[in-house]
């Protein structure tokens, strides 16, 4: 097997709690709590979980955008927490980043043309003619026309604007992109539009995709693997028809049945998931799901279950599976 | 067997008098809710979805808007020609609604129990405070909250999103309502806690027997909570008719087209079919069918005219000239093959 694209190992990410006017520090959100994963080239890994449970997080560390408190990001096998400069500013060209909201995204003011043109500005990448010709070339490649260059963001409905926001995250001919929610603000019809265009970008230019999303029928849709985080934890990693035909971890079987089916004959076991989510600033001890989780043994409020191959391409850190996965089929 | 229509709505027209002009975010449309079921509103984002049990309730915020047409019908009397005083005695006693994001709809400076005790007594003018504390247990404890007398002591922002749902849905239900209209209650909400919202309505609907009007734009939660369903689309019904119906035999290719653009769960589709172009903005199409920038079998005539909803079977109504009767069948096939 060729070597991953990107690895992450035993990333950690703790926002400080501070109260009070000296912002004395008060414990902390365990954001991302020892997290590792890889990605190959070429796939797409889907990252799934509720609100809160660090999808964002992980995506921003990756980017560079936030600092891990612990932990390293290994892009083509060199660790973006050490890199000089220059190399960081290649491999900030490399991985490029799609966000949930492209109008809070795009500057207002600035006519189309230009949003596009600045990554390049940015990293000092052709003359004006160059750039010129890449925006033109991008336009058309994401489905919109040259003369939409001279326009303004508001011109745009949210399907549009969300090309555009894939449209800038290519100029730079990126490697990886991690697309933080690109479809959540959308219409149905207009997300199956973006949802394509995305697989085919991808096959077009050979990218790689981190793809997080809280819907897990689109991420099912797009990934060749999945994660499923619950506060601040991997819970789950498999291949995706593995995870959605046979999810092992307790909070995946509850995710996944809890999601509404378009088939009104569709009648199946609900999992029905008690209480809430608990606070990432005072998680529970041991296994984090424990408080919820309908199979919990003694050992799992003391112990933290740690993520295991239980069986090729599929692996989940729950105690239920210390002793291996038995397949009993 | 059929039941007793609750509310009809007929030929309801609610506009916005904008400085673009007058926009008629709900133009003309008829539906009702029968006693003691499930009706789902569907529709893409500013189909008029909100704009229409606005209207029910009297709550179009105005100006810009105004019910400009049509007859709201509870029981056979006509809300649209009730005055505001005469709509306050309405809502919660007759008509309760929720909304997406409980926190808007909650006052951030008073207790959960202080509220809750507060939409007892407006429609319960004699009752002793203490009459309607219990009162407010008694809900709390009918959609599932814990410890109900501890949390009348707390404030909203103590709550979690599902639990402030469930003090909307408890807010609501007070006076037995015989209409519950939820607006995209689980919106907000994770997939886990929307399972147990929805379940909970489910429950409170078979249990107490109130009709809900589901507002949603996801096409699961109409297939796993709803009997019958109004597909919206730019202002107007498109297509009406029972959920099985609806998902097996859509007829409106606007429909057809929704349901297939939805990535299953359950099974790795290739391709998701997709819908070309945009959602119009209501009142932006003057002529012709709305959907005609977008179908795949618009024609001449879906340019000039408008289609009406037409009766395509006993309980099914699509807004298409295409099965209008006097025109070919949409066959199945040809959407997936036309791609
Ligand atoms: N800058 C920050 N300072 C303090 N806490 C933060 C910060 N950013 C995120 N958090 C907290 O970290 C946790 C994880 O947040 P994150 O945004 O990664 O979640 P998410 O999985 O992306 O959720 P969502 O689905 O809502 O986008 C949350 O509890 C959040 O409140
Ligand atoms: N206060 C307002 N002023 C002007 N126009 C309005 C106002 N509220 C609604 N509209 C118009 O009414 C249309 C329908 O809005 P409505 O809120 O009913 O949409 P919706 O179907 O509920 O959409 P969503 O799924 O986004 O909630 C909008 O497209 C908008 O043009
Ligand atoms: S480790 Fe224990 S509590 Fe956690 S998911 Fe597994 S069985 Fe449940
Ligand atoms: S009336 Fe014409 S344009 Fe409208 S949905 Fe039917 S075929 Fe399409
Ligand atoms: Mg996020
Ligand atoms: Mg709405």
């Amino acid at each position: 097997m060729t070597e991953p694209l990107l690895k992450v190992n035993n990333l950690k990410k703790y926002f400080p709690i501070r109260k009070g006017i000296l912002g004395k520090e008060q414990g902390n959100v365990k954001a991302v709590d020892d997290v590792s994963f890889y990605v190959y080239e070429g796939e797409t890994l889907g990252i799934v979980g509720e609100s809160g449970c660090g999808k964002s997080t992980t995506g921003r560390m990756i980017m560079k955008l936030l600092d891990p408190t612990e932990g390293s990001i290994e892009f083509e096998g060199k660790d973006l927490t050490k890199l000089s400069n220059a190399e960081m500013r290649k491999a900030r060209r490399e991985i490029q980043m799609v966000f949930q909201d492209p109008f809070a995204s795009l500057n207002p003011r600035h006519t189309i043309g230009k949003i596009l043109e600045e990554p390049l500005i940015v990293h000092g990448l052709g003359n004006a003619k160059e750039r010129k010709k890449k925006v033109l070339e991008l336009l058309e490649i994401v489905g919109l026309s040259s003369y939409h260059a001279n326009r303004y963001p508001h011109q745009f409905s949210g399907g549009q604007r969300q090309r555009i926001g894939i449209a800038r995250a290519l100029m730079t001919n990126p490697k990886l992109i991690i697309a933080d929610e690109p479809v959540s603000a959308l219409d149905v019809s207009i997300q199956a539009q973006v949802l394509n265009l995305m697989q085919d970008l991808q096959k077009d230019l050979k990218l790689t995709y981190i793809f997080i999303a809280h819907d897990l029928g689109v991420v099912r849709h797009i990934s060749d693997r999945v994660g499923v985080m619950y506060l601040g934890k991997m819970v789950e990693l498999a291949e995706s028809e593995k995870l959605y035909a046979n999810p092992l971890h307790p909070y995946a079987k509850g995710l996944l049945s809890a999601v509404p089916v378009p088939d009104p004959d569709f009648k199946r076991e609900h999992v029905l998931l008690s209480g809430d989510i608990p606070s990432p600033s005072n998680p529970p001890k041991g296994c984090t799901f424990h408080t919820r989780c309908p199979f919990k043994m003694e050992q799992c409020t003391a112990v933290v279950p740690i993520l295991i191959e239980v069986e090729e391409g599929h692996s989940v850190a729950c105690h239920l599976y210390d002793e291996g996965y038995v397949n009993d089929k | 067997m059929e039941r007793k229509e609750l509310l009809q709505v007929k030929g309801l027209e609610t506009t916005f008098f904008t400085e673009d002009g007058a926009i008629p975010a709900v133009d003309n449309i008829d539906f009702s809710l029968r006693e003691g079921e499930i009706l789902g509103i569907v529709g893409e984002s500013g189909c008029g979805k909100s704009v229409t049990s606005l209207s029910i309730m009297g709550l179009v915020p105005s100006p810009p808007g105004k019910v400009t047409n049509g007859e709201i019908l509870l029981e056979g009397t006509d809300l649209a020609k009730f005055s505001d005083k005469e709509m306050r005695k309405i809502r919660g006693k007759e008509v309760a609604m929720i909304f997406q994001e409980p926190m808007t709809s909650l006052n951030p400076l008073f207790t959960i129990g202080n509220q809750l005790t507060e939409a007892i007594l407006i429609h319960n003018k004699k009752w002793s405070k203490k009459k309607a504390e219990e009162r407010a247990i008694e809900m709390m404890k009918l959609v599932g909250l814990p410890r109900s007398e501890e949390l009348l002591k707390e404030y909203p922002h103590q709550l979690s999103g599902g639990m402030r749902q469930r003090v909307m849905i408890a807010m609501a239900l007070v006076c037995d309502p015989k209409i519950l209209i939820a607006d995209e209650p689980t919106t907000a909400l994770d997939v886990t806690i929307q399972a147990q919202i929805l379940q909970l309505m489910r429950d409170l609907n078979k249990r107490l027997n109130t009709a809900v009007m589901l507002i949603t734009h996801d096409l699961g939660v109409v297939a796993e909570t709803c009997e019958r369903v109004v597909v919206m689309y730019s202002g107007q019904i498109v297509e009406e008719g029972p959920v099985d119906l609806i998902f097996k035999d859509p007829q409106h290719p606007y429909t057809k087209g929704l349901i297939q653009s939805v990535p299953d769960m359950r099974f790795k589709k290739d391709r998701l079919y997709s819908i070309r172009g945009n959602v119009p903005k209501p009142g932006s199409i003057k002529q012709g069918c709305r959907f005609a920038a977008r179908c795949e079998w618009a024609h001449e005539r879906c340019l000039q005219e408008n289609p009406t909803l037409y009766q395509t079977g006993e309980h099914h109504k699509t807004r298409c000239f295409l099965v209008s009767g006097k025109e070919a069948h949409i066959d199945d096939r040809a959407i997936v093959e036309s791609k």
